[in-house]
């Protein structure tokens, strides 16, 4: 006969295998179509290159060789491939330069909104919300109007006589950068914003009342205090813009390439798949690694103030 | 007269906010003025006008595009939401068991890869599979959308659940209600606005994706930021800025029901 211990113990991998089923379908669809596919290309990775694009089944490093050197076509030597090797920079030049700048803008945004009475609140909140949920492509195309030499800025400059000529801004680096910040300020935002709602104001006034000046509060007290929100924002916006794919080919104009259009070249006119699918895997390192900083730091500071 | 010392304040910093929202509108705001614009040419303001409207929607290759991506969207919201119930349902409201941990981590590993990483993969993968069984219709662009749905539509859903109160449900099975009639009856009733807000974030989602729609489209599948992609890289006509606005539109439409419904929650 069956002891209680013993039911409760049935009844309970009963429930997890129930649980398994209920979860069935998710996990089975991303895995199809997301992750699984992931292993498919670090595979080709290590592939040689079809004739017309696609690979032949044949083992190569020369995908991975490729990233950072090529080959001369004549004497075989290698020399760092100096092309990849601007882009590479560019990338993380520009993604880091919004991660700056988002946070620069983002910071006095998210105090504001979250200093602001309980009831505004919301209003203000919502309207970081909708631009994040309006269509990338759009806010793009919104901003490449703006800068272009016809646009609204140039023509106020103009106009105001402080120059004669319009600036160039659309298809340079700095364009794809005012694109990003505009693009991605919300993703800064938002974290920062959850983690100053939640923020102590009877510190900051003990602070005052030891004599601190403004300065003073914000980067001893403040600022210690909302750090896990500013690690959040930065990772959420360093991701998304190391990879970023619509604004450098909308405002990038096509020269100025970043990662991802890198990518898209190995599998467009550039016929090297496995190139592509080892510039794609270097990518996720780098993503990889921003989301590990990420959780060592949190965890981190959870156990510090915990 | 001296302002009154407020702890709260920073300086500089009210004025950094308003330049932001300024900043974070008046593209969107020049974007649909100029779709307003009676001019051939986008650099002049000739005077108001539908025109642009009225040459979107005469455009066979617009009206095209929107239909696909309201079919894509339409499919991949529900069946991603779907999948995100079940999947709410089985890790919410439980003590941890062995794979609850990897279960939170896989439904949320889309949110984690670059758009342009998963893109590449899938184009890789269903370019196996169109050449293994021929079929190349709209089913591989609903797969991959359902895929980056689901964690959107999983957070809303989760949230609610997890606030939910489990007494009602022992109530109905003190009352001899049978699991399903408990959860048909009570629980899916409590659950439904967050079952609707993940629909609704998985709808829009899935419209606005431009990146993995890029590289999985076969040719003539265009969706509409696809479409847009390709007129804009071409140069621009103030057509893209009519269908831009009618866009933004619905996206605000969507996320304002959205928010009231989730606020309701509270």
């Amino acid at each position: 006969m069956a002891t209680a211990a013993e039911v409760e113990k049935l009844n309970e991998s009963r429930d997890v295998r129930k649980r398994w089923l209920l979860s069935a379908p998710a996990l089975t669809i991303i895995f199809l179509a997301a992750s699984g596919p992931l292993l498919i290309v670090l595979i080709y990775s290590f592939l040689t290159p079809g004739p017309y694009g696609d690979v032949v089944w044949k083992f190569s490093t020369e995908g991975w060789v490729s990233v950072l050197l090529e080959r001369d076509i004549f004497d075989d030597t290698l020399a760092f491939a100096s092309a990849h090797l601007t882009i590479f920079w560019r990338s993380l030049k520009l993604a880091l330069m919004a991660t700056v700048a988002t946070l620069i803008f983002g910071f006095p945004t998210a105090y504001f909104i979250a200093t602001r009475s309980e009831r505004t609140r919301d209003i203000w909140l919502f309207l970081i919300t909708i631009p994040f949920w309006t269509n990338l492509l759009i806010r793009t195309f919104a901003v490449l109007q703006v800068i272009r030499n016809e646009g609204i800025v140039n023509t106020a400059l103009i106009n105001l006589g402080i120059i004669d000529q319009p600036i160039q801004m659309l298809y340079t680096d700095f364009a794809i950068m005012v694109g990003m910040v505009y693009v991605y300020l919300p993703l800064m935002v938002l974290p920062l914003y959850a983690s100053m709602e939640k923020l102590d104001f009877r510190l900051v006034e003990a602070g005052y009342d030891l004599y601190a000046t403004r300065w003073q509060v914000l980067r001893r007290i403040i600022f210690p205090m909302v750090k896990p929100g500013v690690i959040a924002g930065s990772i959420l916006v360093f991701i998304p813009a190391i990879g970023a794919y619509v604004t450098p080919s909308v405002l990038g104009g096509g020269k100025n390439m970043m990662f991802a259009n890198l990518i898209e070249l190995q599998f467009g006119q550039g016929r090297n798949w496995p190139l592509g699918a080892a510039l794609s895997i270097t990518v996720m390192a780098i993503v990889m690694v921003a989301l590990l900083v990420y959780v060592r730091n949190t965890s981190g500071s959870d156990a510090r103030h915990g | 007269m001296a302002k009154r010392f407020s702890i709260r304040q920073q300086t500089g910093f009210t004025a950094i906010a308003a330049a932001c929202f300024v900043l974070l509108y008046l593209p969107i705001v020049v974007l649909v003025a100029y779709a307003f614009n009676d001019s051939t040419s986008v650099s002049e303001w000739g005077g108001f006008s539908l025109r642009w409207f009225v040459s979107a929607w005469s455009n066979v290759q617009v009206i095209d595009a929107s239909l696909r991506s309201l079919q894509i969207a339409s499919c991949a919201a529900i069946l991603a939401t779907i999948a995100a119930t079940m999947a709410a349902l089985a890790t919410t409201r439980t003590q941890a068991y062995r794979g609850l941990t990897f279960k939170y981590a896989f439904i949320n590993q889309p949110l984690m890869v670059p758009e342009i990483v998963t893109g590449v993969a899938l184009l890789i993968f269903f370019a196996q599979i169109k050449v293994a069984t021929g079929y190349s219709g709209l089913g591989y662009l609903i797969a991959a959308h359902t895929a980056f749905c689901i964690p959107f539509a999983y957070l809303p859903i989760r949230a609610r659940l997890e606030n939910m109160d489990l007494t009602l449900e022992r109530a109905a099975a003190d009352l001899y209600a049978t699991p399903w009639k408990a959860f048909r009856r009570v629980t899916l009733p409590l659950l439904w606005p967050g079952i609707i807000a993940g629909l609704m974030l998985a709808f829009v989602i899935s419209l606005d994706d431009v990146v993995i729609t890029e590289f999985v489209k076969s040719g003539g599948q265009d969706t509409l930021p696809t479409y847009m992609l390709g007129q804009i890289r071409r140069g621009i006509t103030p057509e893209v800025n009519a269908i831009s606005t009618v866009f933004l539109l619905l996206s605000v439409v969507i996320v304002t029901l959205f928010f009231f419904l989730s606020r309701k929650r509270d």
